[in-house]
């Protein structure tokens, strides 16, 4: 049982630090702030819930592990926060996202606003 | 296991570093900088761990609270250009 749980632990933490990793190097090489924002928020959420979770296999029940989730719900709620504030002062500030190709021509067939319906 | 995850966390951090120096516009540094603050708050929680003190969550748990207010309010800086600005005064957009 211990065993079990150990190596439990030890699969979290390694898969945690792994998509930590992923995120950082994605911030590094992505080509423009809204990927980038989507390579930070795998940090966020995958990362950090793995390694949360396997420090939470490593304490067991008790006050830690309660501190714990509470620190995995703060990052539930404001990752999201500050990307959608951050796309939003992007938008705001004049920053397209880049496209692979320019789809406004192709979406005139179900809307013929050519802002493509985003709200800056 | 620890010492593993934090040498990943410090070299996640010394990437998301070189992307906060870099950054070509003021949000890519602002992204860049909540995520060291992300980051450091895994690993205190990871070196808290390490050296068998897990009590150094509740010191996550406000920088937490931190990160999050100061990365909103360099948001709304440099969307409106002031931290009180004036509702009534706000263009439609």
């Amino acid at each position: 049982m211990t065993l079990a749980v150990e190596i439990a632990s030890w699969g979290f933490m390694l898969l945690g630090s792994f998509f930590t990793l992923v995120g950082a190097v994605g911030l590094v090489r992505m080509p423009e702030v809204f990927t980038r924002m989507h390579s930070a928020s795998v940090m966020d959420t995958l990362g950090v819930g793995f390694l949360i979770f396997g420090m939470c296999l490593q304490a067991g029940f008790g006050l830690v592990t309660l501190k714990l989730l509470f620190l995995l719900a703060l990052f539930f709620f404001t990752a999201p926060v500050v990307t959608h504030a951050l796309a939003q002062a992007c938008l705001h500030e004049g920053i397209k996202p880049k496209l692979a190709e320019d789809r406004r021509g192709t979406a005139g067939s179900r809307s013929a606003d050519p802002d493509d319906g985003r709200q800056p | 296991m620890f010492a593993a995850a934090a040498t990943a966390i410090l070299v996640a951090l010394a990437l998301v570093i070189t992307r906060a120096i870099k950054g070509p516009t003021v949000f890519d540094r602002v992204l860049a900088g909540n995520s060291v603050g992300t980051l450091a708050i895994m690993l205190l929680a990871v070196v808290g761990f390490l050296t068998g003190r897990p009590e150094f969550l509740d010191i996550g748990l406000t920088y937490g609270l931190l990160n999050l207010i100061g990365t909103l309010s360099v948001l709304k800086f440099f969307r409106h250009g002031d931290l009180a600005y004036d509702v009534e005064s706000e263009p439609e957009s």
